[in-house]
């Protein structure tokens, strides 16, 4: 028939004639995947970096990384004769002189946010279906590690423009970094190029860690990730058919590609529309960064409010010894806080084998229900957080709810340590309730009517 | 010219008793609802309000006309609210409380005579700490700032120059006549600033970006993937 | 309580147990070529073209973010939705099987170990040379982990330093002086020290004026606030924000003493007895710098501060 069959006969040849590579085309066809929809939030993920690099890569093109000092002369009037630094300037120059320039911003730091909403829902279903157990107790260790990328890239990204909220950030980040026992001040000095706030050396470092360094660390790690998940092949729940030494699904081609297309495209278009119909970071309203300028209610991206969180809970405690500080406050709600997590994060498999003494390979996950005390435990870890992430907004809660700020620190304290246990005990009986109810036999009796025009019950 | 004479003598004295007269009505208001927390001679009651001897017209506008006073119980933040008075008993309680000594005077703020951009930096500078870089009020311990949105350029005038409750005041020397000025026109702007980006989410910050992140974005990826994936049987 | 627990319990249980009952799923495909859904795949993927245009009618007209956003949000989830039909209801839906991959070789293991280990048996000094290449390699790799030092100069003085000395000028953001005569009661404001970077952590400071019968200074401190105008770092102790807030009451018996407040976690340090902390995480005082009145009646500074600027690290004084 001509026209499109015989390119595709055509590329295929090409192809076959000079890598060989027919039969790994026909597998790659051929591939399986399970398909159960909550399998792919990781690709929500996936899909929300692919569009990071795209958008990213518009944005360095008019992005100037530098804290030299200009006169903002840019149509937004408010601003007009302020002095601030290039970074800052070049942000105010995409966002209100470039075309569609606003638009692709926008896009980008929603998509970052999604970026990490979507890693922590993988990261959730990960954990309550059991799949980091052997073999993908690696792959599982793989994926806490992006968790950490992505929280340092969006930080970074979002510290580049030099706003006046950002630059709180990082000063509070440039404190959490002294805090470091013995090598803080050293380790501050280091990222810093000197002291804070830094000059151009420090802010080009934070460009090219963000641009270059972490992308191709998370790009690596993807590959990784993705390449373990191909070696190994997806987990699948219990079902009809489904065995330990199987996989049931759909076939790559035609389907799954379609069906992935779809979602790489959706996940677009919601970048998109967010990015144009919704704004974040605007810095024209919150201005330019000074060391010796604050705004009242400032915060940080979403997915560092739990850090926020531990440094606002965190009674006034400093270690010092005969007069001389050890261990300053801001270690604690935000160094320690993120290294117990994630320790827990990266040990959870190990921990699970340790308790279980299950050290068999599992290619069929759990249904959360089943495995109650895990998922109950696993729930509770996470309230734990999330109560120490709404906590760090608690100056928002104090303007709008008219709460006293010091009642709420209380609250939250005692909080992050009762709604753990609340919600691990109902966590429990919720599994057991839902297991039951597959497996009770019919309630009530069985009944039949009698010639006199009673009811009789038939004994079972 | 004796005619002149006789009518200027006439309006003065018929201005005269005028302005005694909105005192005097300032005192007879001031006797029936405030006295019982600043005193019946306004020299204040100890542990419930203070005196109001030199506290000036600024002052006495400012909390009237924000609602602020009366006070529903001595020792909680005033906060604004309707106003217990019509315009003509403030301006009577204004006259009386001025004239009980001297004290700031109502100051003239014209939004327009400012600078947008030097109220933008001066507000930063002076005031975002405490009201939010635009506006929307804030936390501050043992109290809270309220949102400037709702006050006019004379209330915040007033503000700057009295520095009422837990605000500190900033005199002449601090924000000048045209600061003062711009700083009403940068707020005047901030009640509706430019959302250029979209639903501007009340400017508040990162908060409600984070829950359009989770409760817009992540629900609709939640749904296209329940969409296109498959349930468990 | 038990009965509060049993309502949460049922709410949970409402919201994810609910299960309508459905007829066993027939064995897929499920999907019938042609008819409806290849229509509406058609129509989707037609008005693809169209959102793209007018994502490229707007970009060149009034350029505004928000029908940018539309459009061509618009076209990619036309595209998504038509790939996602085409997807679930135009091709089969048929099930596969594939078997997984047999992961462990425990044979194989066995003799690749023996061909690893083989080139070392002829060897006398295996250990020997096993660890001095160990060894060799780890010195490789500290070499090149030093050059990283240059990232960043010595930590040491620079924490330290502090542009005030006694006799520093205080100046304004503009740089003009300040005269003390200016500053009422209750005023706050920000200064630094004279021809100095304003950026630099330990330069600004923030001035306010209390009653001088109100002042509760340390007794080495009694000079340092002459007519009860005290100067503080505005840089918090805790995590390095200014301190933006300065609270001073107007009627004292009812209110919050004057404090000066961080707008970050709500450190609130005590003006009257030189930056003590009365709440919050910070931990030490916020550092006082002494002020003295100058011939021509400005501020200026009479020495450096009362303690380190800026958030703590290890070994710095509690002060």
């Amino acid at each position: 028939m001509g026209g499109p069959e015989e390119l595709i006969r055509g590329a295929v040849s090409y192809f076959d004639a000079r890598l060989g590579g027919v039969p790994v085309l026909r597998k790659t066809l051929h591939y399986v995947f399970p398909d159960h929809w909550s399998f792919m939030l990781g690709e929500i993920a996936l899909y929300c970096f692919v569009v990071l690099v795209g958008t990213g890569i518009y944005l360095t093109l008019f992005f100037d990384a530098s804290y030299a000092h200009e006169v903002y002369r840019g149509s937004y009037a408010p601003l007009r004769g302020t002095e601030v630094t290039k970074a800052f300037g070049s942000t105010m120059q995409i966002s209100y002189e470039t075309k569609a320039g606003l638009l692709i911003r926008q896009a980008h730091h929603w998509a970052a946010n999604l970026f990490l909403v979507a890693i922590v829902l993988h990261l959730l279903r990960i954990f309550f279906t059991g799949a980091f157990r052997r073999p993908r107790d690696v792959n599982a260790a793989v994926g806490v590690t992006m968790l950490a990328l992505a929280l340092l890239e969006g930080y970074a990204g979002y510290s580049l423009p030099d706003d006046l909220l950002s630059g709180m950030g990082l000063a509070i980040g440039y404190s959490v970094l002294l805090s470091v026992p013995v090598i803080g001040a050293w380790l501050g000095a280091l990222v810093w190029g000197g002291a804070f706030p830094g000059g151009d050396e420090f802010v080009s470092r934070l460009y090219i860690a963000h641009v270059l360094l972490l992308p191709i660390a998370i790009a690596l790690l993807v590959t990784i990730h993705l390449a373990i998940i191909v070696r190994q092949k997806h987990t699948q729940f219990p079902g009809r058919g489904k065995t330990e030494r199987n996989v049931v699904g759909t076939r790559l081609w035609p389907a799954y590609a379609l069906r992935s297309t779809s979602l790489l495209l959706a996940v677009v278009a919601v970048v998109f529309l967010l990015g144009g119909l919704v704004q974040i970071n605007p810095i024209w309203l919150w201005g330019p960064y000074h060391t010796y300028a604050a705004t009242n209610g400032a915060q940080p991206d979403w997915y560092l409010g739990w850090l926020i969180g531990g440094l606002r809970l965190m009674p006034p405690l400093e270690i010092h010894v005969f007069g001389y500080t050890l261990v300053p406050n801001p270690f604690f709600g935000g160094m320690l806080f993120p290294l117990v997590v994630f320790t827990l994060l990266y040990a959870w498999p190990a921990i699970e084998r340790r308790i279980t003494g299950d050290d068999a390979r599992h290619e069929l996950l759990d249904r959360p229900r089943d495995v109650a005390w895990r998922t109950a435990l696993v729930a509770a870890f996470f309230t734990w957080v999330a109560v120490i992430f709404v906590a760090g907004s608690a100056d928002q809660i104090s303007v709008h709810f008219q709460i006293p700020y010091g009642q709420q620190v209380w609250f939250f304290r005692i909080a992050a340590l009762a709604a753990p246990v609340l919600v691990y005990l109902v966590t429990r009986r919720v599994c057991a309730e839902l297991r039951s109810r597959n497996s009770r036999p019919p309630r009530g009796a069985v009944v039949r009517r009698t010639p006199a025009g009673g009811f009789e019950r038939i004994e079972r | 010219m004796r005619r002149a004479l006789a009518l200027a003598a006439l309006a003065l004295a018929v201005a005269q008793p005028a302005a005694a007269d909105s005192v005097s009505r300032g005192r007879a208001l001031f006797v029936e609802g405030c006295s019982s927390c600043h005193g019946f001679d306004a020299r204040g009651v100890a542990g419930q309000g203070p005196s109001l001897v030199g506290a000036g017209a600024a002052a006495a506008d400012f909390y009237l006309s924000t609602g602020r006073m009366p006070l529903d119980a001595p020792g909680r933040q005033p906060l604004r609210d309707d106003p217990a008075y019509d315009r003509a008993d403030i301006d009577a309680l204004v006259a009386y409380v001025a004239s009980l000594g001297p004290g700031p005077a109502i100051p003239d703020v014209d939004p327009a005579r400012g600078d947008l951009a030097e109220g933008q930096r001066s507000f930063t500078a002076n005031c975002a700490g405490c009201h939010q870089v635009v506006g929307r009020g804030g936390v501050v311990t043992g109290g809270f700032s309220p949102s400037l949105h709702e006050a006019t350029a004379r209330q915040i005038g007033e503000a700057v120059r009295v520095g009422p409750y837990l605000m500190p005041p900033f005199d002449e020397h601090r924000i000048d006549r045209h600061t003062l000025d711009s700083i009403a026109r940068y707020l005047r702007y901030a009640r509706h600033p430019d959302d250029r980006g979209g639903w501007g989410l009340f400017e508040i910050g990162p908060v409600p970006e984070g829950m359009v992140a989770w409760l817009l974005g992540g629900v609709l990826v939640l749904v296209v993937v329940r969409l296109l994936g498959e349930r468990n049987e | 309580m038990r009965a509060l627990g049993r309502w949460l319990v049922a709410a949970l249980l409402l919201l994810i147990g609910r299960r309508r009952a459905r007829p066993a799923r027939p064995e897929r495909p499920r999907y019938e070529a042609g008819g409806r859904d290849e229509l509406l795949v058609l129509t989707l993927l037609a008005a693809v073209p169209a959102a793209c245009v007018a994502f490229v009618v707007v970009y060149f007209t009034d350029a505004s973010t928000q029908w940018l956003g539309l459009a061509l949000g618009g076209a990619f989830a036309l595209a998504a939705a038509a790939a996602g039909i085409a997807g679930k209801r135009l091709v089969s839906q048929k099930r596969h099987v594939e078997p997984r991959p047999e992961l462990e070789h425990p044979e194989e293991q066995e003799e690749v170990l023996r061909e690893l280990h083989e080139p070392g048996e002829g060897l006398t000094r295996r250990r020997l040379l096993l660890t001095a290449a160990g060894g060799a390699v780890a010195a490789l790799l500290g070499a090149l982990a030093i050059p990283a030092l240059s990232l960043g100069p010595g930590a040491g003085g620079r924490l330290t330093r502090s542009p005030w000395r006694r006799g520093r000028r205080l100046v304004d953001e503009q740089g003009r002086p300040i005269a003390a005569a200016t500053i009422e009661v209750g005023n706050f404001l920000t200064a630094f020290p004279e021809g100095a970077d304003k950026e630099d952590f330990a330069s600004p400071l923030v001035v306010v004026r209390i009653r001088p019968d109100e002042l509760r200074l340390p007794a080495h401190r009694s000079n340092w606030a002459p007519d009860g105008i005290l100067a503080f770092s505005k840089i918090c102790t805790h995590a390095g924000c200014a301190v933006a807030l300065f609270r001073y009451p107007l009627y004292r018996p009812r209110s919050p003493k004057p404090a000066l407040v961080c707008p970050c976690h709500y450190s609130t340090f005590d003006v009257a007895r030189g930056g003590h902390r009365i709440f919050g995480p910070a931990d030490r005082a916020l550092p006082q710098l002494p002020l003295a009145i100058d011939g021509e009646g400005n501020l200026v500074a009479a020495g450096d501060f009362s303690g380190r600027v800026g958030p703590s690290w290890w070994g710095v004084r509690k002060s």
